[in-house]
């Protein structure tokens, strides 16, 4: 047991000696939080718009001020023909040029219906039909406006109560997927690097000659990092209860106790990988692979599950973090206890177990 | 230049000797290229509704059958009280409860109005807010094709309507994919180049041949334009392969414009993300080191360039950081250049910033390089 415990701090040394690559671990999550909380928000607003008003009457004015009042556009006058709206979207600012053709109150007043042509850049969809949908609701109301209808009741009105998130904060669904993400990027990348390094330069030869159990010196490589995404997490949490007002309703024990076995999952990931290769750069990629694009694609936090196509949700279930996501979002969010996450948490048990497994079959004594 | 010509041999012969990365760098993309466009998919459907009727008359039933035929709304097996609904939404089986009060018929003709509830889980903000207004908007459209029913003294005809004709260019399908492949083919490119060309130095600090090479005759520019190049080449071919079989042969995504434009930008990015790699290589000691710290960089460089989300809504300082992102203008010349059709005009400023880029980072790197330790 001495033994063992000064394997462990040899490990910690090597650790506490590489200075930038732990300023990056404790970096990372921190720069991932504070990202996700304050720079990336998937709202469209501030967007350049070109107004091309041929009109120049009343209607027309009053139109654009309301258009001009939302604090979703930018809006710039210009008249431009058709020609001339292609390259304005070709040199990239503008998202949506909006047309008032020639008479156009007129048209309002003694035809009872009136033109607007909206033309959107649709390279970028998402940002096309979010704004056209916006111009519309402006339009809309304007329209009702104009026939007094504003004080007509709808017959079937709605009340929405939004549950958990009544703000409808970002913070509730990345959370968890940084969680997810900063866990596995830790624990797999870290130790399958370190232990392929000790292959590589050699020294791998000389533990595997020393007295100890084999077994053992694999354990205490892996220590260290169990020890640093335990702290990591907590930094995670405390940034995001404190800095994001993200709600912590259910129980801390229960959610160290998931993540610490998503951290042994991720462990043994890690062993596993380091087994099977040679080189410190294949081990980087096949980690990569393994772990940093299923966690972002289908753990549910970037892109949603349920619009994937069925092969790739069926694939979703072998991930790791997909359970775990699950899990975090219920017991910080929902606030449930361990009955109702039990199904997830066997199946990330079992995953474990079944890591665990695989990498001590594969483990090999001998290096060639 | 005799030199450069060995070196360039070496690494090579180096590159293609090692039997286990040359796959992963040319597999791993292509397949990443396949898969991510497929999940990566923003719009929001197959909502998953349980519907409590309370009332089970003809204007309720018609209400769920409006529901249940649109595309977005999934219906899932309806609860005889809020409470099971609830448990659903709890268990993740339902996203969204709508329940129709008692006398939810006899209230309107009697009346003329009646309020229904809607409870939507609000953990994902986004799908709750699309997913409640998609739900409020099929609710005004019902209560608009029963207000003749119920009252008859607003004539349609003389109301003033204002026509809306939304164009939409360059995409009128609103295909997603067509947005996010060439941008995700940028980000494939620079995790290439940047992570292979930083290790590789290191590697050679770690092996020890360093100490071989900086003994030699050969000059500090000849070592880093040896390992610039071979990347460089293996940086095009990697493209090549994305843009002309994924993304044109899978995705049926045809370039507007000017493919050596697109070209020429691409060796020009390169360049300046070699550069980069490079720089992370020359100030660290060991492969683990190299890489955690390009991991963090490019972790930046990705959430920051404007894939996913757009830089217009960002805050001043979260802008000031996108518009010092070298992978932020690629992907904006990619977006301009294969989908829109823009000319060398309309990308002047994108390439002199690269240009800035490129040079700050190889000189650099040149400069902190150093043969003696």
């Amino acid at each position: 047991m001495k033994q063992f415990f000064i394997f462990v701090r040899k490990e910690f040394l090597h650790v506490f000696r590489d200075n930038k690559t732990l300023l990056m671990l404790f970096g990372l999550p921190i720069a991932q939080i504070v990202l996700f909380g304050f720079a990336l928000t998937n709202e469209i607003k501030d967007s350049n718009i070109v107004i091309c008003d041929y009109a120049q009457d009343n209607a027309s004015r009053q139109l654009i001020d309301k258009i001009a009042a939302s604090n979703n556009f930018i809006v710039k006058e210009q008249m431009i023909d058709q020609q001339q709206i292609e390259s304005v979207f070709q040199e990239g600012d503008v998202k949506l040029v909006i047309v008032f053709p020639n008479g156009f109150e007129r048209d309002l007043l003694h035809d009872n219906r009136a033109q607007l042509q909206v033309i959107a850049d649709a390279s970028d969809p998402n940002t096309a039909s979010t704004l056209t949908g916006y111009i519309n609701s402006i339009t809309t109301d304007f329209q009702q406006h104009l026939n007094q209808m504003t004080t007509m009741q709808p017959v079937v009105a709605a009340e929405i109560r939004m549950l958990y998130n009544p703000e409808l904060k970002g913070a509730t669904n990345f959370v968890p997927g940084v969680m997810a993400l900063v866990l596995l990027l830790v624990c797999v990348l870290m130790t399958s690097v370190s232990i392929v390094r000790e292959k590589e330069k050699g020294t791998m030869e000389i533990l595997l000659v020393s007295p100890m159990n084999p077994l053992t010196v694999i354990i205490a490589k892996a220590i260290p990092y169990f020890f640093l995404s335990l702290i990591n997490l907590t930094v995670i949490l405390l940034m995001s209860v404190f800095l994001l007002d993200m709600p912590m309703n259910g129980s801390l024990l229960l959610l160290y106790l998931v993540s610490s076995i998503l951290i042994l999952c991720a462990l043994s990931l890690g062993l596993l990988i380091s087994n099977v290769t040679e080189t410190q750069q294949a081990a980087m990629l096949i980690s990569l692979m393994a772990m940093l694009l299923p966690t972002v694609l289908f753990s549910g936090f970037m892109f949603p599950l349920e619009n994937m196509p069925v092969a790739l949700q069926v694939i979703a279930n072998v991930v790791p973090s997909k359970w775990y996501y699950i899990i975090v979002k219920s017991i910080m969010i929902k606030g449930v206890g361990f009955l109702s996450i039990w199904k997830e948490t066997l199946v990330l048990s079992g995953m474990t177990i079944f890591l665990l497994l695989v990498s001590f079959q594969k483990f090999k004594i001998r290096l060639q | 230049m005799r030199p450069l010509k060995f070196l360039l041999i070496k690494e090579f012969k180096q590159i293609f000797r090692n039997r286990t990365l040359l796959p992963l760098i040319f597999v791993m993309p292509l397949v990443q290229l396949l898969i991510m466009p497929l999940a990566a998919d923003y719009e929001v459907k197959n909502i998953n509704i349980s519907i409590i009727d309370n009332d089970h008359s003809t204007f309720s039933r018609e209400l769920s059958a409006k529901i249940s035929a649109s595309q977005y709304f999934r219906l899932i097996k309806s609860d005889q009280s809020f409470k099971a609904a609830y448990e659903k939404i709890e268990s993740n089986e339902a996203d969204l409860i709508l329940e129709i009060p008692q006398d939810f018929e006899k209230n309107i003709f009697r009346t003329g109005s009646q309020q229904v509830f809607i409870a939507v889980n609000a953990i994902n903000g986004t799908k709750a807010s699309l997913g409640g207004s998609y739900l409020s908007s099929i609710i005004k459209d019902f209560s608009e094709s029963i207000r003749p029913e119920i009252n008859f003294s607003t004539p349609i005809s003389v109301l003033k309507r204002i026509e809306l004709t939304a164009i939409n260019w360059f995409n009128p399908y609103l295909n997603y994919k067509v947005f996010m492949v060439p941008a995700i083919l940028v980000i494939l490119v620079t995790m290439v180049g940047a992570y292979m060309c930083g290790l590789n130095i290191v590697k050679e600090k770690e092996v020890g041949t360093i100490e071989q090479i900086n003994v030699s005759p050969i000059k500090k520019h000849h070592y880093i334009l040896g390992k610039l190049i071979p990347f460089l080449i293996i940086g095009l071919i990697v493209f090549s392969i994305g843009f002309f079989i994924i993304s044109w042969g899978v995705y049926g995504i045809v370039p507007q414009g000017s493919l050596l434009l697109l070209y020429g930008y691409l060796a020009l990015f390169l360049v300046a993300i070699l550069g980069f790699g490079l720089l992370i290589s020359t100030y660290s000691e060991t492969q683990q080191q190299a890489m955690s710290v390009s991991f963090f960089f490019m972790m930046v460089f990705i959430l920051m360039s404007g894939l996913f989300t757009s830089i217009d809504a960002m805050p001043a300082w979260a802008k000031v950081i996108a518009y010092t992102n070298p992978v932020t203008y690629f992907i904006e010349v990619m977006r301009m250049v294969v989908l829109k059709g823009s000319t060398f005009q309309h990308i002047t400023q994108h390439i002199v910033i690269m240009l800035g880029f490129a040079l700050l980072f190889n000189v650099w790197a040149i400069l902190s390089y150093r043969k003696t330790s």
